[in-house]
C-alpha cells in the first residue's frame, strides 16, 4: 500500500535542514499564505482536518485550540512538546533533526492561529543533536527575518525560544513541561484548570507534540478536506510509527492511519526475525497495554480500533516481541523505569511504584510468592485513578495487562520459587 | 579556575535570561551553564545560579536534584550512559554495562583514577530502533556492542578529545548541527518512512 508522506517528504534529503534548501522544496509558503487571513479561520481549517494531537492522547487539534480564551488581555503561549521519553518512542527526533524548518513552519502557523507572540520548543535535555540542529534552524528563521518582529515583512511578531529539558520523563506531561520551563521541578498540576486557561505564567497556553505541529504547513497548503480525505473515518491523515524491537527492520515510518497493524509489521518492518514467531505487540509505547499475537488479526493502526481491541495508538511507538521472549523480564524492565520517574508528588505513585517494581523483581529472580500477583492487583488499583496525572495510570499498565496476557509465565515462575521455598 | 570559568558565563547567561517572560524561567538553562564551567552542579554552582536568578539557594539545590542531567558530583571526561530501557535490553544492553563494569574497574557513578571515564545505566534515550545506545557526554553511540564500545573508549582519547555537541559554548550549538551524529563509528541508518 502507497501511504502517503506529509511529514516525511524531505527527510531523505541530507540538505534539508539548511533553510535555503527547505524552501526550493516548497518550505516556507504555507505560513506566507496565511499571514493575512483571520486567525480563527486557519483554526477552522484545522479543526476540518481532523488532525488529532500525536503526543498520545489523540485529543482533536482544532477543538484544543478553541478552548483558549482570546480576550484576557494576558499573553497566549505555544509550547511545543518535544520531551519524547516514553519509551519505544523516537519519531520526533527524526523530524527535528532531519526537517527542523518543518516544525518551525508548523509552529508560525499554530501560533498566528493562537494570536500568540511568544512560543517555545520544550525539547529533552539528552537531545543535543536534534537541539543543535532546531538551534541553527531557528538563527537561520532570525536572520531571515521570518522569526522576530514582523515575520515575512507582516506585522505580526513571533519569537520561537528553545528550552532543553535536563533528564525527567515526566517534563513530557504537558503541566510538568510548564512547570518545568518556569524553572521549577517539573511536577505535574492537578487539572483543572486546564492550560488553555492557565497554563504558562497563569497564561492561557497550548501544548502541541513536535508530529501535530508538523502536519500544519501540509494542511495549509493542500487543504483540510485533503488532509481528511486520509486516513479513516475518525483517525484521519498519517501517523509516524516508531518501531524497535524484534522486527528485522526497526525505524519510523509514516502510515496512513487505519493500516492493518499485521500488514505493517510483515510489509514494512520486514516482519520478526528470521526463525522466529511474532508473540506480542506494545503498539504506541510503553505505557499503553500489550497485545497477544492471536489478538492481531483484523486491528488497524488507528485511535478506533486499538481502542476496541483494548489498547490504544498512543505515542506510536511500537515495541514487537518474538517468541523468544521472557514476559516477566519485560514487565521488571518496564517496572524500573516508571519507579525511577515517578515525580515524586503523590503517594500512591511514589511508593507503589516502588513496591510493584520490588514484587515484579522477585517474580522475575525465582523468590515470588503465590499471593504476589495478587499483591500486585491490590496494590495497582490503590494507584491508579488516585494520583494527580495520568502518569500512574501508565505505571499499572504493564504490569496488569502482561499478567492479564501471560499470566502463565509468571504463574510458572512463581510455582518454580515455591518448589524451592519447599526444600 | 572554575570562578574564572563562571565570570566567563555570566555574559551568556544575561543573554539567556532576556528571552523569557520571566527571569526564573532561566533558572535551567543556568545550572547547565554553571555545570558546562565547573564540571557539575557544585555548591559554588547553585550559590552563583542563585544569585543570578535571584532565588534562594535551597530553591536552585531542589530543581538541581529533580533533573538526572544535572551531575551531583564529579563525572569522568567521558561520562558513558548506558540506556537499560526495554528496547534497548533486548537489543543487548546488560552486556554493555558488565563490559564497562569490568574494563574501568569502577562502579556506577565512579570515576576511573585517571579521572577519564564514569558510566551509569540510564532509561530510555529515543534511539530505541538503534539499540543498544550509549551516550557519552551528549552524543549518541547508537547499535553499540561491546567490541565496539571497547575500541571506541581507546580511540576517543586520540581522536576526539573534547567529544561533546558544546551546546552551550555559543547559542546552544549553532555551528555543530553539522557534525555528524557520531565520528568514531561508522553507522548504519536507520530506515525512515515507509516506501
Ligand atoms: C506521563 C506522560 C508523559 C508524556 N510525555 C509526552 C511526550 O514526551 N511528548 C508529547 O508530545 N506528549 C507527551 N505527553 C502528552 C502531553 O501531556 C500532551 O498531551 C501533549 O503534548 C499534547 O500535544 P498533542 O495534543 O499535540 O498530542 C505525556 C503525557 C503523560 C501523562
Ligand atoms: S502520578 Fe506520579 S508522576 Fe504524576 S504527579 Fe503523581 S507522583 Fe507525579
Ligand atoms: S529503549 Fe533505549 S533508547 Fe529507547
Amino acid at each position: 500500500m502507497a501511504h502517503h508522506k506529509i511529514l516525511t517528504e524531505n527527510v531523505h534529503y541530507a540538505d534539508q535542514h539548511e533553510i535555503g534548501r527547505y524552501e526550493e522544496r516548497g518550505g516556507y509558503q504555507a505560513i506566507r499564505r496565511i499571514l493575512n487571513s483571520d486567525p480563527l479561520s486557519i483554526m477552522e481549517e484545522v479543526k476540518t482536518s481532523g488532525l488529532r494531537g500525536r503526543g498520545g492522547a489523540g485529543f482533536p487539534t482544532g477543538m484544543k485550540w478553541s478552548f483558549v480564551p482570546r480576550n484576557t488581555g494576558k499573553p497566549i503561549y505555544l509550547l511545543c512538546n518535544a520531551d519524547e521519553s516514553e519509551p519505544g518512542t523516537f519519531k520526533d527526533r527524526l523530524l527535528l533533526e532531519r526537517d527542523s524548518h518543518l516544525l518551525l513552519e508548523g509552529m508560525m502557523i499554530a501560533a498566528y492561529a493562537l494570536g500568540s507572540h511568544w512560543t517555545a520548543i520544550y525539547i529533552r535535555g539528552e537531545y543535543a543533536h536534534p537541539a543543535a540542529c532546531l538551534a541553527k534552524a531557528i538563527n537561520e528563521a532570525y536572520q531571515r527575518g521570518y522569526l522576530g518582529q514582523g515575520i515575512f515583512g507582516s506585522d505580526y511578531g513571533l519569537d520561537i525560544v528553545l528550552h532543553r529539558g535536563a533528564g525527567a520523563y515526566i517534563c513530557g506531561e504537558e503541566t510538568g513541561l510548564i512547570e518545568s520551563l518556569e524553572g521549577y521541578r517539573g511536577q505535574p498540576r492537578l487539572k483543572p484548570p486546564f492550560p488553555a486557561v492557565v497554563g504558562l505564567y497563569d497564561c492561557p497556553t497550548v501544548v502541541n507534540n513536535v508530529e501535530t505541529l508538523a502536519a500544519l504547513p501540509w494542511i495549509i497548503k493542500n487543504g483540510a478536506a485533503a488532509y481528511a480525505q486520509i486516513g479513516t473515518e475518525k483517525s484521519k491523515g498519517t501517523k509516524l510509527m516508531s518501531v524497535s524491537g524484534h522486527v528485522k527492520n526497526p525505524g519510523v515510518y509514516e502510515i496512513d492511519l487505519g493500516y492493518p497493524l499485521l500488514d505493517f509489521i510483515n510489509n514494512e518492518c520486514g516482519g520478526v526475525r528470521e526463525g522466529h514467531s511474532l508473540k506480542a505487540v506494545i503498539a504506541g509505547g510503553s505505557s499503553v497495554p500489550v497485545l497477544r499475537a492471536d489478538e492481531l488479526a483484523g486491528v488497524l493502526l488507528d485511535y478506533e480500533s486499538l481502542k476496541t481491541a483494548g489498547t490504544m495508538l498512543g505515542s506510536g511507538g511500537m515495541i514487537v516481541l518474538d517468541d523468544s521472549t521472557d514476559m516477566v523480564e519485560v514487565v521488571a524492565n518496564l517496572q524500573h523505569f516508571y519507579s525511577h520517574e515517578s515525580c515524586g508528588q503523590c503517594t500512591p505513585c511514589r511508593e507503589g511504584g516502588h513496591w510493584v517494581e520490588k514484587v515484579v523483581k522477585r517474580i522475575y529472580e525465582g523468590q515470588g510468592f503465590p499471593t504476589d500477583l495478587m499483591l500486585l492487583d491490590s496494590v495497582c488499583s490503590q494507584i491508579a485513578g488516585h494520583t494527580i496525572c495520568p502518569f500512574g495510570d501508565a505505571l499499572v499498565t504493564p504490569v496488569l495487562s502482561f499478567i492479564k496476557k501471560f499470566r502463565n509465565e509468571f504463574d510458572e515462575k512463581i510455582m518454580a520459587a515455591l518448589d524451592r521455598h519447599l526444600v | 579556575m572554575s570562578l574564572e570559568n563562571l565570570k566567563a558565563a555570566e555574559d551568556k547567561l544575561a543573554q539567556i535570561v532576556k528571552r523569557y517572560p520571566n527571569k526564573r524561567s532561566a533558572l535551567m538553562p543556568a545550572l547547565y551553564l554553571g555545570q558546562e564551567a565547573v564540571g557539575y552542579v557544585s555548591a559554588e554552582v547553585i550559590s552563583w545560579v542563585a544569585t543570578k536568578i535571584g532565588v534562594s539557594s535551597a530553591e536552585v539545590k531542589e530543581v538541581a536534584t529533580f533533573y538526572t542531567m544535572y551531575q551531583q558530583k564529579p563525572v569522568g571526561k567521558y561520562h558513558l550512559q548506558v540506556c537499560r530501557t526495554l528496547s534497548c535490553h533486548l537489543a543487548g544492553a546488560k552486556p554493555l554495562v558488565n563490559f564497562l563494569k569490568e574494563k574501568l574497574a569502577v562502579d556506577a557513578h565512579q570515576v576511573t583514577a585517571d579521572g577519564l571515564f564514569s558510566y551509569e545505566e540510564v532509561e530510555c534515550l529515543g534511539s530505541c530502533g538503534t539499540g543498544p545506545v550509549v551516550q557519552i557526554n551528549d552524543v549518541y553511540f547508537e547499535r553499540m556492542d561491546s567490541e565496539k564500545l571497547a575500541s571506541l573508549l581507546e580511540r576517543i582519547k586520540t581522536e576526539l578529545p573534547d567529544l561533546r555537541y558544546s551546546t552551550l559554548k555559543d547559542e546552544l550549538g549553532v555551528g555543530l548541527a553539522d557534525m555528524p551524529r557520531s565520528q568514531l563509528v561508522n553507522l548504519k541508518e536507520g530506515k525512515h518512512g515507509a516506501s
